[in-house]
């Protein structure tokens, strides 16, 4: 009989090509996508190699971190930025991999595109040089972010050595209450152990919440496993996850689909695995969260106040109040009714079609409030495509909103889209950096809902009024 | 590949006596668009190291000068814990050795900026949050004081005699002694993963 072993470990185990005494294990990896930021000096690394692509066929690219989300069928105006997009053209045609352009009907963010491709399956390995692969892992695979060195060595042997992370499993059980979405599980349990309480670990997500979530909602709390220093999370697949997955473009077809699920299901914890640290939360205690500080850890709900001093570590002083004066705001305050200049719905936590949809079912009928700037930003040209044929275009368009063309935008501001200096912007983002959105930018970070409800408000408003 | 190596280091120090301090402000995104891995030092801590005109703010200690005069230049950061935090942009170590800088000093690192830095001949010292202490106290009163690294021997050790040992990779710690890199650990394995590609293959 053997050992009851965790969803992680089989994963990992099935795909150790090699694992040597005093080396990290070599992992085999699945499917490796890649972009124009963290590429190009590693397809210079495999030129100075003399070597090529190992396996093309297991390599996706795309362009999304410095697109224009406006005019995209021009050619980019920012000369490093179209400089960049161009390289990667350049290094995919000559080394063969397959690249979706600006322009390509499958072009989107990264980790909005694997899943909605079918590219992104159960059981597989999963990197990419952008932190948020840690997304894919809601289909029940080992998916993980990657710098560039990496990307140069899963390029030349479709291997990366790795040391084996730590395994933790958070468990959330119970019911969502009104207007609490994924989002705000995901930014609640970073609150609580904070940007660096998941480092070294890889964390596996279960309970009956997480069972009861959408695909789309289970991508975004993988997605910022990453903000609380993890290495990956994932969640076991079940008929949710092949429910979604079926049909999808590069997703196995008819008979082998279904061979593929009788294989898929084996893919859980067994009872009785041990995992390095184990948390249980209850999503009753859970309410809309929103972000106060500089780094996605410094979460409340919308309901709290900011920490007072007293509240917090010594040590944690300097950068506490380093934090809050960047913030432009003060221990003890709250956030509710805070003026907010800006709205950015999108990035790969928040740019799908169901939160979308959400926005969408939210301001129907409703207007965004003078002097605030409202931009969409879905994550792919599908979502885009498909927005417009549900007719969330013209909700938005009706309500003032701002719709966009695909891209990352203002998540990480690489292009045009930037919050200027000192303004307040509620973001659907993962990110609350300093400079982040632009430089001097303020970003507080909500659910796509609660963004919605501080577009129609014009400040931070608690969503279950409006709901 | 031969690169360069890291055996011993003694130099002065820069302390950055702030905690979480994330690749953001190591290197914020829109000096990430360069193709190659040289230049990024003169954009290191951007935000933190220039004013809104393009001028270097005086009271950022990065921009002391002191720090860079004689012969034993600050080839070493001090940072407060959990460095390295959120993005996976090798840029941030890139900038971080461009800069000048060999090593980084900190109670904690985050996972991929550990891996970004020793891919690029960074060597990323965690130590405990005491010692970490006692190193901002000491720079605090003696800016110039050195600090030694010794790879062989992992200790990290102030010329007033603090000291304490570090851990490291056994594997990396070769890597970093002879300038190895993990792609040549790799292309050994090519046959082996040839096989395993084509067995995992549909």
């Amino acid at each position: 009989m053997n050992q009851p072993n965790t969803l992680f470990d089989k994963i990992w185990d099935a795909h150790v090509v090699k694992s040597a005494e005093g080396h990290p294990d070599a992992v085999f990896i699945d499917r490796h996508f890649i972009h124009e930021v963290t590429s190009p000096q590693a397809f210079d690394g495999l030129r100075k190699r003399g070597i090529g692509v190992f396996n093309t066929s297991r390599t996706t690219a795309t362009a999304d971190h410095n697109v224009p989300t406006k005019d995209q069928h021009l050619p980019i105006r920012e000369a490093l930025s179209r400089h960049q997009v161009e390289t990667l053209r350049k290094n995919c045609d000559e080394f063969g991999v397959e690249l979706y352009d600006l322009g390509h009907p499958f072009q989107g963010i990264v980790h909005i595109i694997g899943p909605e491709l079918g590219l992104t399956l159960p059981g597989m390995t999963i990197v990419c040089g952008d932190s948020h692969t840690s997304t894919h892992g809601a289909f029940g695979n080992v998916a993980f972010g990657i710098g560039t060195s990496e990307v140069e060595q899963v390029l030349a042997t479709q291997c990366i050595l790795q040391n084996r992370p730590k395994r933790m499993r958070i468990s959330i059980n119970g019911q969502l209450t009104k207007g609490v979405t994924s989002k705000d599980i995901i930014l609640y349990i970073i609150s609580k152990i904070s940007a660096s309480g998941a480092t070294g670990y890889f964390v596996e997500y279960a309970g009956d919440t997480i069972r009861g979530l959408s695909m789309e909602a289970r991508m975004t709390i993988c997605n910022m496993s990453i903000e609380m220093g993890a290495r990956g999370g994932l969640i076991a697949p079940d008929d949710v996850t092949f429910d979604y997955i079926r049909g999808r473009k590069f997703a196995p077809q008819g008979d082998a689909f279904e061979q593929a699920v009788s294989q898929w299901r084996a893919l859980k914890t067994d009872d009785g695995a041990v995992f390095d640290r184990e948390l249980v939360y209850q999503a009753e205690d859970i309410q809309p969260m929103i972000t106060y500080g500089t780094n996605p850890g410094m979460g409340i709900g919308i309901g709290e106040h900011i920490p007072n001093l007293s509240e917090i570590p010594a040590q944690e002083l300097v950068s506490y109040t380093k934090s809050l004066a960047y913030m432009g705001l003060e221990p003890g305050m709250e956030l509710l009714n805070k003026h907010v200049d800006y709205v950015f719905i999108g990035s790969c936590t928040n740019a799908r079609i169901e939160d979308l949809r959400a926005v969408a079912d939210f301001v129907k009928g409703k207007q965004k409030a003078d002097g605030v700037e409202v931009w969409i930003v879905p994550g792919s040209v599908q979502v885009s495509n498909q927005a417009k044929a549900e007719g969330l275009v013209a909700v938005f368009e009706a309500a003032g909103f701002e719709l966009r063309e695909p891209g990352c935008s203002a998540c990480l501001g690489m292009n045009e889209d930037k919050i200027p200096a000192g303004k307040y912007c509620i973001s659907t983002s993962n990110r609350n950096f300093e400079g982040r959105q632009g430089p001097g930018a303020r970003t507080f970070l909500a659910s796509p809902i609660m963004a919605a409800a501080a577009a129609v408000m014009g400040r931070v408003t608690d969503v279950r009024e409006l709901v | 590949m031969s690169k360069e190596t890291f055996h011993t280091l003694t130099t002065k120090a820069v302390p950055l006596q702030i905690e979480n301090i994330d690749t953001d402000q190591i290197i914020p995104a829109r000096f990430l668009k360069a193709t190659t891995r040289e230049g990024f030092g003169e954009n290191l801590f951007r935000d933190w190291a220039y004013n809104p005109d393009g001028t270097k703010k005086s009271d950022f200690v990065l921009n002391d000068p002191r720090h860079y005069e004689g012969e034993h230049s600050a080839q070493i950061l001090v940072a407060g814990r959990n460095f390295g935090m959120g993005s996976s942009r090798e840029h941030a170590a890139w900038a971080i050795h461009d800069f000048g800088f060999k090593a980084v000093v900190s109670s904690f690192f985050a996972d991929i900026f550990r891996n970004n830095a020793l891919n690029t001949f960074v060597l990323p010292v965690q130590v405990s949050d005491e010692f970490l202490n006692t190193l901002f106290t000491a720079l605090d009163s003696n800016p110039d004081l050195l600090i030694t690294i010794d790879l062989p021997s992992q200790t990290i050790s102030l010329e007033t005699g603090e000291h304490e040992s570090f851990e490291i990779n056994t594997y990396k710690k070769t890597c970093l002694l002879n300038g190895y890199d993990d792609i040549d650990y790799l292309l050994s394995l090519q046959n082996e993963i040839k096989q395993f590609d084509l067995a995992h293959s549909n």
